[in-house]
């Protein structure tokens, strides 16, 4: 647990970079320190390290007041990844990796092992990497390296200054996924700068956004999101706040068990009877043993002999864990408009539409108003 | 050793001028000194410029180390400066200051030899630690690493091969310097070249020259077999090519 209370730094030549900070990142938890550049949220971050020393307030970790530490041993605990990785070009991938276990004097084998679990960790196959060195590696994997390095010791927080800032969009999206799998896993308490709002809903259980210095807003994504606190917040997450809260939902938190379904091998009698006794133009279709196929259109049913020849198949499905953003973008792309939920086993479990999302939409809505 | 072969073949040619000079005992009424006279000479020279060059990495490493430390860089910057200025008073000029104030002879050379030898050590060892990222040291710095434990496992190895290469280049000028310095001190080849020229024959300066340019080849090329194998294996650009060649198959992983 990382506790700030009333930080402030203020630089020789006058300059407040932060005021009167303070937070709670509680065990487990990964905080992100959002707001445009110059808003004191890496001078944050590095006070908390040490890095910085503060000229005000407290910092405490599990209780304990960082400024009763031997700093040196205080950085030891603290995993550090920054955005130009920094990673020491004459020593090879294991020994970067190693190099706080090795400051901890930890025996030769274990420094090894630990290095081959890191980088199996971050899915980098240890026998082609260990014994290589950065300028062999490619930015997105020098980029792991240094998230393996900052696990080192297995400390129990983790301070990472844009970690991904400096790699290619799809190379970043992907470290930022597999990243967040392994914060699943180990559970460790987290500290991260970013200025891009997109990283920030996405890795974030809380964000505290900042702006000359002072704290703004701290907050979950979507509360963020839905109740900004400000003018300023309300600007720095955008005008596609609503489109951005939707990634925060997934399908199965807004899906419809669907009412009507029809199998393939029923009549065509039957599908409009359905469809007219309940003024539908459309029905979903799944096979015998429900798994789903495609919709069945009204307009479709008169000249077709069966329904295996009225059928559209669905172009994309949700899963349930699908976020709402993706869902809606394939749904605009859907013939009726909807988008049908599976599960792992392709069984139709819900229904997504248009209904339903201006529903949590609108239940937003009245939240921010009040 | 490839890289041993053209210096060798060098020097030897040289050597072989010497020996052909050797060969000719007389030239009018001058005698040309025989091998081991020339021996000695080249021994003294080196005697003299190794001492230089000790010294100056003795004392010019650490001056480079220093003036690199944050809040002393301005020094660095202005002793950068003074340095180039330094390179500009003739060579001539400075050794005969040195030797009015301390007397001919081998220790006023050496003193003479230091200052010229010092100059690239410290701006190399400056540069050298200047050129280490900053976020190499930040990285460093944030994970722990004492203040000793940065200068001495990321900032020294990494400045390294810098270092030698100043070391490298001063140990090379020195060799001619020290010649003109044996000229002034009447010690080592420079004084063989000395004779040469005030008796006008060719011979004897070749006498001393070819045994001295052979000694900075050689010198050079055993210094840079130094500095490879001083250079870090992450650094040296062989590996560097062979990694970037290595890392291009798609290994899904970028």
């Amino acid at each position: 647990m990382i506790r700030l209370e009333h930080v402030s730094k203020a630089f020789s030549d006058g300059t407040e970079a932060v005021k009167d900070l303070s937070l709670e990142i509680a065990q487990g938890e990964f905080c992100v320190f959002l707001g445009p550049s110059g808003c004191g949220k890496t001078t944050s971050l590095r006070m908390i390290n040490r890095l910085i020393p503060i000229t005000g307030g407290k910092i405490y970790i599990d209780g304990v007041d960082t400024q009763q530490k031997n700093v040196n041993e205080l950085r030891r605990d603290i995993g550090y990844a920054i955005q130009n990785i920094g990673l020491f070009p004459h020593l090879t991938v294991a020994q970067n990796i190693s190099t706080v276990p090795m400051l901890k004097h930890w025996p030769r084998e274990r420094q090894r092992k630990r290095a081959r679990e890191l980088l199996d960790l971050v899915g980098m196959p240890p026998d082609t990497f260990m014994d290589r060195y950065p300028s062999e590696l490619s930015g997105g994997q020098q980029q792991r390296v240094g998230v393996a390095r900052c696990l080192g010791a297995d400390p129990p927080i983790l301070l990472m200054d844009e970690p991904f800032g400096a790699i290619d969009p799809i190379t970043r999206h992907k470290l930022q996924e597999e990243f967040l799998k392994i914060q699943g896993r180990l559970q460790k308490t987290i500290a991260f700068v970013t200025h891009d709002i997109d990283e920030a809903i996405k890795m974030g259980d809380t964000i505290a956004l900042m702006k000359d210095g002072e704290l703004i807003q701290y907050a979950d994504p979507a509360t963020l999101l839905a109740e900004p606190k400000d003018r300023f917040v309300r600007d720095f997450v955008g005008a596609d706040r609503v489109l951005k809260g939707l990634r925060l939902l997934r399908a199965r938190d807004v899906m419809k068990a669907p009412k009507l379904t029809i199998r393939l091998d029923e009549s065509v009698e039957r599908a409009i009877q359905l469809l007219d006794e309940r003024h539908r133009s459309w029905i979903p279709a799944i096979e015998e043993d429900g798994r789903f196929l495609g919709w069945i259109e009204r307009e479709d049913l008169e000249s077709s002999s069966n329904l295996a020849e009225a059928l559209t198949p669905a172009v994309s499905t949700a899963a349930l864990r699908t976020p709402l953003n993706e869902a809606l973008s394939m749904m605009l792309g859907s013939a009726t408009g909807s988008v049908a939920v599976l599960d792992n086993d392709d069984q139709l479990v819900g229904l997504l539409s248009f209904g339903a999302i201006r529903e949590v939409l609108a239940m937003d809505d009245e939240s921010e108003d009040g | 050793m490839r890289r041993l072969v053209i210096p060798l073949i060098l020097a030897s040619a040289l050597l072989g001028i010497t020996a052909w000079m050797t060969s000719l005992g007389t030239v009018g009424i001058y005698r040309i000194p025989s091998w081991s006279e020339v021996l000695v000479s080249t021994f003294q020279h080196m005697q003299l410029v190794l001492t230089a060059e000790g010294l100056a990495i003795l004392i010019g490493v650490p001056i480079g180390f220093v003036v690199s430390r944050r809040g002393l860089r301005w020094i660095g910057a202005l002793l950068m400066a003074l340095t180039n200025i330094g390179q500009t008073v003739p060579t001539l000029a400075l050794l005969a200051l040195t030797s009015i104030v301390l007397g001919s002879g081998f220790r006023a050379a050496v003193v003479g030899l230091l200052i010229y030898a010092l100059l690239p050590i410290v701006r190399n060892t400056y540069a050298g630690i200047q050129l280490v990222g900053p976020a190499v040291k930040e990285a460093a710095q944030g994970m722990g690493m004492s203040r000793w434990q940065v200068t001495s496992r990321v900032e020294l190895p990494l400045a390294r091969p810098v270092v030698i290469a100043g070391i490298r280049t001063s140990m090379v000028v020195n060799v001619g310097t020290a010649a003109v310095a044996g000229m002034i001190g009447g010690i080592g080849l420079g004084k063989l070249i000395t004779i040469g020229i005030s008796v006008n024959v060719f011979e004897l300066v070749i006498q001393g020259a070819a045994p001295a340019a052979a000694l900075a080849i050689l010198l050079d090329a055993i210094l840079g077999l130094v500095e490879l194998w001083m250079t870090p294996r992450g650094l040296r650009k062989d590996v560097r090519r062979v990694g970037t060649r290595a890392a291009t198959p798609a290994r899904g992983l970028t």
